[in-house]
């Protein structure tokens, strides 16, 4: 196993299917002759030349929709969409396009293009360079959303993406680009549908994911070394769809839940998360489930009233000491 | 363009029109249900790219007018029928509907309903066959008014910037919806609006299909030698209003009745009888045979199949049983986390 930052994982799995595949292209802003804004495609211009690494005028639902085009003819795009912020420009080929087309033409045609796009709320970058978009995808029908939480998970979430005939949404996060993780030395393929018990405990089970598994993970040794509560973690790396018995397992197993996310609680993955724990296990339960999600406003450029807006550790603890009375 | 090619045409081209008039029929009946967008009035347009065209070899792509399109690429009118009828042996297996006609093994590569959408998927198309080096190229037809999205600028910048090898088809039949061009749209001529990306165009009588036949022959010729893009502006009308819920109340009878004069399927016909190389009688008689061949087979067709099972509706959302969603198989062995 090999250390590596998340952009090296990310970038060898752009490698490595490139190598594979020579109908495998890469295409975005900055990607090809300055390496990519988050090094994630960086020295393949070099490698693969323009043809294949292909930087892309600011046209994201110009430039989604010619990748869809190409998926049509075999061709395997990795798009990346320098922030999810600007994804909402290519919504329009994503769902009408990308995520309907097999569907609506009855099984003949199909997109498989990967869009990989980092969200999140990185160093005051303001409203409109911080949102957390994962609510928007994961509700649409024939789109797969996956987002990593480690490079292990970016690598092989990349790899399968790449290879699988339906489109994938890959979550990517702007402040995880250079944490570093264990990856293995051969190729790995990660599944795309599924969790991960990042932890396990017995008391609790904390659900996040992406950048939240990291404060689930930093709160569930808080709250054992000094509260003697054992909490498990559940990495939900898949989003669409969302692991329904890898929830019900673990809440039935420890019967307590909150769940934990960086956007805003109205119509996300908490509720959705929820909504699944009552559908599948309601009577496992020994308390309401609890979201820790971030406060409903535009993320504001104030650093202190940044942070306010978005949970960490700390607001999990305080969720989890509150549910078990200690 | 020789005598029997031209007699093939007209029939074709009347086949279009009666299929088209018979789905309006069905639609009032009740058959045909959803949004019916009819291309009576516009044939020459894609009977006339098309002939000049490879169909079946060319990747084509369009909006919601797609029938005739589809049928030309080489798609089974008796499928066309059935799928409008929401019918499980329908081109889309009763999942798309008239918007929604693919015939991907004659490379019809669909008909899309976001107007347009088709402009950028059909540059990626063309930017597949460039990479595997094929003599295909993509045509992408669109209306007049699609050229007021993003995403005509977006596409036409690729596809100038890369060279991709795509033909599109302006069919400009002057209005968007029901708002006429004039009143929606800055720049009336659609072929000087791509001089902004140097792709060379042209504009054509869309109604004789003879002119639209050369004028694409010239496109086509352009973009199969490697060239680039190009954007072939055709003049038309449609008889019919947008769509079934469309009263048509936006326009005079005056203009529509100075249009019917120009309808590319009479001027053909009469070029033919004047010319000696077809009879009033020969044409009748191919009328009949068309209608006799809509009812017989393709609306027998449409009403004798069965509706799809509502325990297949499921299927197609995403890809059946793919190795990759489950962390694939390297080297037999089974990825994903052990």
């Amino acid at each position: 196993m090999a250390q590596m930052m998340f952009w090296e994982a990310v970038r060898r799995a752009h490698d490595e299917e490139m190598t594979n595949d020579p109908l495998v292209i890469c295409m975005g802003e900055d990607i090809g002759v300055a390496g990519g804004t988050y090094k994630a495609t960086n020295g393949l211009f070099a490698k693969y030349g323009a043809e294949r690494v292909i930087d892309t005028p600011i046209s994201e639902n110009g430039f989604t929709g010619l990748a869809v085009g190409a998926a049509f003819l075999g061709v395997r795009p990795i798009v990346e969409i320098m922030s999810v912020n600007f994804a909402w420009l290519a919504l329009d080929q994503l769902f009408n396009s990308a995520a309907k087309v097999r569907y609506m033409s009855g099984g003949q045609l199909t997109a498989p293009v990967v869009v990989r796009s980092p969200g999140g709320t990185a160093h005051q970058l303001g409203a409109q360079h911080s949102a957390r978009m994962e609510k928007v995808f994961m509700g649409i029908a024939g789109l797969r959303v996956v987002t990593p939480s480690n490079p292990r998970q970016a690598y092989g979430l990349l790899k399968s993406a790449v290879r699988c005939n339906d489109p994938v949404f890959i979550n990517e996060h702007e402040l995880m680009y250079n944490m570093k993780g264990e990856v293995p030395d051969g190729e790995y393929f990660m599944p795309l549908e599924g969790s991960e018990v990042a932890r396990e405990g017995r008391d609790v089970t904390l659900f996040g994911y992406n950048i939240s598994v990291h404060w689930c993970l930093a709160a569930a040794d808080i709250l054992a070394k000094q509260f003697g509560i054992e909490a498990e973690v559940i990495d939900l790396y898949s989003l669409s769809p969302l692991d329904r018995d890898g929830i019900r397992k673990s809440v039935s197993k420890t019967h307590r839940a909150v769940i934990v996310e960086e956007a805003e609680a109205p119509v996300g993955v908490g509720s959705e998360v929820m909504a699944i724990i009552n559908e599948e296990c309601f009577f496992e339960l020994d308390a309401a489930p609890v979201r820790v999600s971030a406060e409903n406003v535009p993320i504001p450029y104030n650093h202190t009233l940044e942070k306010a807006v978005i949970p960490d550790a700390n607001d999990v603890v305080a969720a989890v000491r509150k549910m078990l009375g200690k | 363009m020789n005598s029997a090619d031209k007699k093939r045409l007209l029939r074709e081209m009347l086949f279009a029109r009666r299929f088209e008039e018979r789905c309006y029929e069905a639609y009032v009946e009740r058959k045909i249900g959803g949004f019916l967008h009819l291309y009576p009035g516009e044939e020459a347009c894609a009977f006339g790219v098309l002939e000049a065209a490879r169909p079946g070899h060319d990747y084509v792509i369009t909006g919601y007018r797609d029938h005739v399109h589809a049928i030309k690429c080489g798609a089974d009118p008796k499928e066309v029928m059935a799928e409008l009828y929401a019918k499980e042996t329908g081109s889309s297996k009763g999942r798309g509907g008239s918007m929604h006609i693919f015939d991907v093994k004659h490379r019809f590569m669909g008909g899309y309903a976001l107007v347009g959408g088709p402009f950028p998927l059909a540059a990626g198309m063309a930017k597949a066959i460039q990479m595997k080096g094929g003599d295909e190229i993509a045509i992408c037809f669109l209306g007049d008014a699609a050229n007021n999205q993003g995403t005509f600028h977006e596409s036409m910048n690729m596809a100038a910037l890369w060279k991709l090898p795509v033909l599109y088809v302006c069919e400009n039949n002057l209005y968007g919806i029901g708002t006429r061009i004039d009143r929606s749209t800055a720049v009336i001529e659609q072929y000087k609006r791509v001089s902004a990306y140097n792709i060379p165009s042209a504009q054509e009588d869309g109604q004789d299909i003879e002119k639209v036949y050369k004028a694409a022959e010239k496109a086509i010729k352009h973009v199969r030698s490697g060239k680039g893009p190009y954007f072939l502006e055709l003049m038309t009308y449609r008889y019919r209003g947008h769509s079934m819920s469309d009263s048509n109340a936006y326009r005079g009878k005056d203009e529509e009745r100075m249009w019917s004069k120009r309808d590319p399927i009479i001027m053909l016909r009469d070029r033919l009888i004047e010319a000696g190389e077809l009879s009033k009688d020969q044409y009748k008689a191919m009328d009949t045979e068309v209608l006799e061949q809509i009812e017989h087979e393709i609306i027998a067709f449409a009403e004798s199949s069965p509706e799809p099972r509502v325990e297949e509706l499921h299927k197609y959302v995403v890809a059946e049983n793919d190795p990759w969603v489950h962390g694939g198989v390297q080297g037999g062995v089974r990825g994903g986390v052990k």
